[in-house]
């Protein structure tokens, strides 16, 4: 009776049985990193807008505070977008010819609200408050990324919990005074560390890492 | 050796060429009896009801089931316990008689783990489906995740993930290193192409040297000793579901034990519901013999008992116990609305099996036949109890409630039941539902004495 298998057939299983392992742990690998990158997080991707507004020149160029226009990052969950009258407060003069600025005289025209691309969308079984982390000496920076030198805004961050949390175990190493809070240069000093324990003292800053705090 | 006046393993007259003729013959047919078609078409359609009931439930929601509050778990985990019981007769006879060189399980260990394995899938279903997001099933897994969660390792649901996952794992490692011998003969007497390479590659090269058997056998043997206790830990894990809880009823130490005991029961049961059919339609009497069936018989009596004592310890520590909740839990059974449940799973599962006390009843088949379906349906009955009649009504009385199955209780139900079948049917059509090799070593011309 002649052999039912050929001879290569012993390389084939040879190849299969660890070539098995590999793909399996090259699988999961693959999944863990898609899921952590920008084709799933959305980072560093910036979004078409209906207006190209630039944070590089309105912070950067012209060094106007992020609470000029995000009113309510102080006392707020919300940090607010600002409404069109805060646009027109200066381009009802400057530039107001200018075609780029169209959909924002059509708005304040015809009363009707832009409609911004949210950047930052959490899903909203998580409740984030603006305001505690600014009392509580947390950067724009730290979470929102050099917006000063960004043309059009996008995510720095994967925004997953895995991020949030790192933070909330160690916030001494990303905390800063509340004086800096919102300067768009502050770099983390040498000693962040030690500064940082002493502003977690300072500022009574609890390690929250249960659930009740964001997913209330 | 006991008394020649045991009825023999395997019936006289055989030799290793028509044992292996018997057996291969059923798999090696290109003639596949009507009967089979028949009834896997039957059963199949059941298979198909499950499917469309899993897919409305998934895109419904599980309200379309009965279960409300207080009634959380009803169906599903009666069905879930039911199943995982029903599995474990299959690695009993497989593993725990292997230790104990028990060798009348020689011809139905094959068949019981084929079984086991698929009441396995049949109840991994329920865990998986009862859940109301069942796509985030994944997250029982303990993985490194971007949410920073892992699993609650202090809940018995979360050890369910692990004892049934190794529990599936381990038996069906079980099963198809049984398998690979009995592969290698059907590769070797196939005449097909395409059934001598898929026999081939599964039997992955066997050619049953010395050296093959020796290691064989060890592991075969370290399996067995892994397996066992497996079985215990795997339905004391399931019982814990319960007995973990605060709820009168559930709060029992006794549970462990008496659900183990209560597995091997309904598995053996089950055993005997299907051997007793496939025997006949294959005219296998001469290797599943009386002998097999009267033992399985006196398994049923025996874990029959024990789950009687079950019971009997239930009702003695509620009255026992002064406890108001649970003693008020026990009448409830016995005479509240759900009494009928209660008064049928003392006559199926405690009354019937002691017919099993007499020779006359373990020697007829249709006898035993009866009495295995009517365990069958007392054990579900048991878990039915058990889960309904203490969530229905416990501490607080403006949260009493009642519980009704809804057609889609019942679609579930009988659905897995086709697919156990359907999956049953395929085995033995394409698999030996009887371990030949193992069946060689128990004919007399496989013993080396000194006399020949």
């Amino acid at each position: 009776m002649a052999q039912i298998f050929h001879r290569s057939t012993n390389t084939i299983s040879r190849v299969s049985l660890f070539g098995v392992v590999f793909v399996i742990a090259g699988l999961l690998w693959l999944i863990a990193q898609v899921h952590r990158s920008p084709w799933s997080t959305d980072a560093h991707v910036a979004k078409e807008q209906p207006i190209q507004f630039s944070h590089e020149r309105h912070v950067g160029g012209n060094g106007i505070d992020c609470r000029y226009c995000h009113t309510s990052v102080e006392a707020s969950r919300f940090a607010g977008i600002p409404p069109t009258k805060t646009c027109m407060n200066c381009h009802s003069e400057i530039f107001a010819s200018s075609p780029f600025l169209r959909p924002v005289h059509d708005s304040f025209e015809d009363d009707r609200a832009i409609e911004w691309t949210r950047v930052h969308d959490l899903p909203d079984f998580v409740h984030f408050d603006h305001s505690i982390h600014v009392s509580k000496g947390v950067g724009c920076t730290t979470c929102h990324g050099p917006v000063d030198r960004m043309p059009l805004i996008a995510q720095q961050h994967s925004l997953q919990m895995e991020w949030c949390l790192d933070c909330h175990r160690r916030p001494e190493a990303f905390v800063r005074p509340r004086s800096a809070v919102f300067s768009v240069s502050y770099q983390p000093p040498a000693n962040q560390l030690e500064i940082g324990r002493r502003l977690v003292d300072q500022y009574q800053i609890q390690k929250l890492t249960n659930c009740s705090t964001c997913h209330q | 050796m006991r008394a020649p006046a045991t009825p023999p393993v395997i019936a006289p007259g055989h030799t290793f060429g028509t044992v292996t003729d018997k057996i291969t013959s059923i798999v090696l047919t290109n003639k596949t009896p009507l009967g089979w078609w028949a009834g896997f078409l039957f059963v199949s359609m059941f298979a198909g009801l499950l499917a469309v009931s899993l897919t409305y439930l998934v895109l419904t929601g599980v309200g379309i089931w009965g279960n409300n509050q207080p009634i959380g778990w009803a169906f599903d985990i009666t069905n879930f316990v039911w199943w995982i019981g029903i599995g474990h007769a299959g690695t009993l006879i497989s593993a725990i008689l292997l230790l104990f060189k028990q060798t009348w399980r020689t011809s139905i260990n094959r068949f019981a783990e084929a079984m086991t394995l698929f009441a396995v899938v049949c109840a991994g279903i329920f865990p998986l489906f009862h859940t109301g997001r069942p796509w985030l099933a994944y997250w029982m897994v303990p993985y490194p995740n971007t949410m920073n969660v892992w699993p609650q390792f202090k809940s018995p649901l979360i050890w369910d993930v692990f004892a049934v996952s190794t529990y599936g794992l381990v038996s069906l490692l079980f099963w198809f290193v049984g398998l690979i011998p009995d592969l290698a003969t059907l590769r070797d007497r196939a005449t097909g192409r395409a059934s001598r390479m898929i026999y081939g590659m599964l039997a992955m090269g066997w050619r049953g040297s010395a050296r093959h058997w020796h290691r064989y056998e060890t592991a075969y043997l370290l399996l067995a000793g892994l397996a066992t206790p497996l079985v215990v830990s795997v339905h004391s894990v399931v019982s814990l579901d319960f007995a973990v809880s605060v709820i009168p009823g559930w709060h029992t130490t006794l549970f462990p034990p008496y659900f183990v005991a209560g597995a091997i029961y309904s598995g053996f049961a089950m055993v005997l519901t299907l051997v007793i059919p496939i025997r006949k339609f294959y005219g296998m009497e001469d290797f599943i013999t009386m002998r097999h069936l009267q033992n399985m018989a006196k398994v049923l009596l025996v874990t029959g008992l024990m789950v009687g004592y079950g019971y009997t310890v239930e009702a003695f520590m509620a009255w026992y116990s002064a406890n108001r909740y649970e003693g008020f839990m026990m009448w409830n059974r016995m005479t509240g609305p759900y009494w009928w449940t209660y008064v049928l799973l003392i006559l199926c599962n405690v009354v019937t099996p002691q017919t099993l006390w007499f020779k006359r009843v373990r020697g007829s088949v249709p006898a035993l036949f009866v009495i295995s379906l009517v365990v069958n349906v007392g054990m579900w009955l048991e878990r039915f109890v058990i889960v309904v009649t203490s969530l229905h009504r416990d501490f607080l009385p403006s949260s009493w409630g009642r519980f009704s199955p809804t057609i889609w209780d019942w679609s579930t139900y009988v659905g897995t039941i086709g697919l156990f079948l359907t999956l049953l049917f395929l085995f033995l059509r394409f698999l030996p539902m009887i371990s030949i090799f193992e069946m060689r070593t128990l004919l007399p011309a496989a013993k080396v004495t000194e006399e020949a």
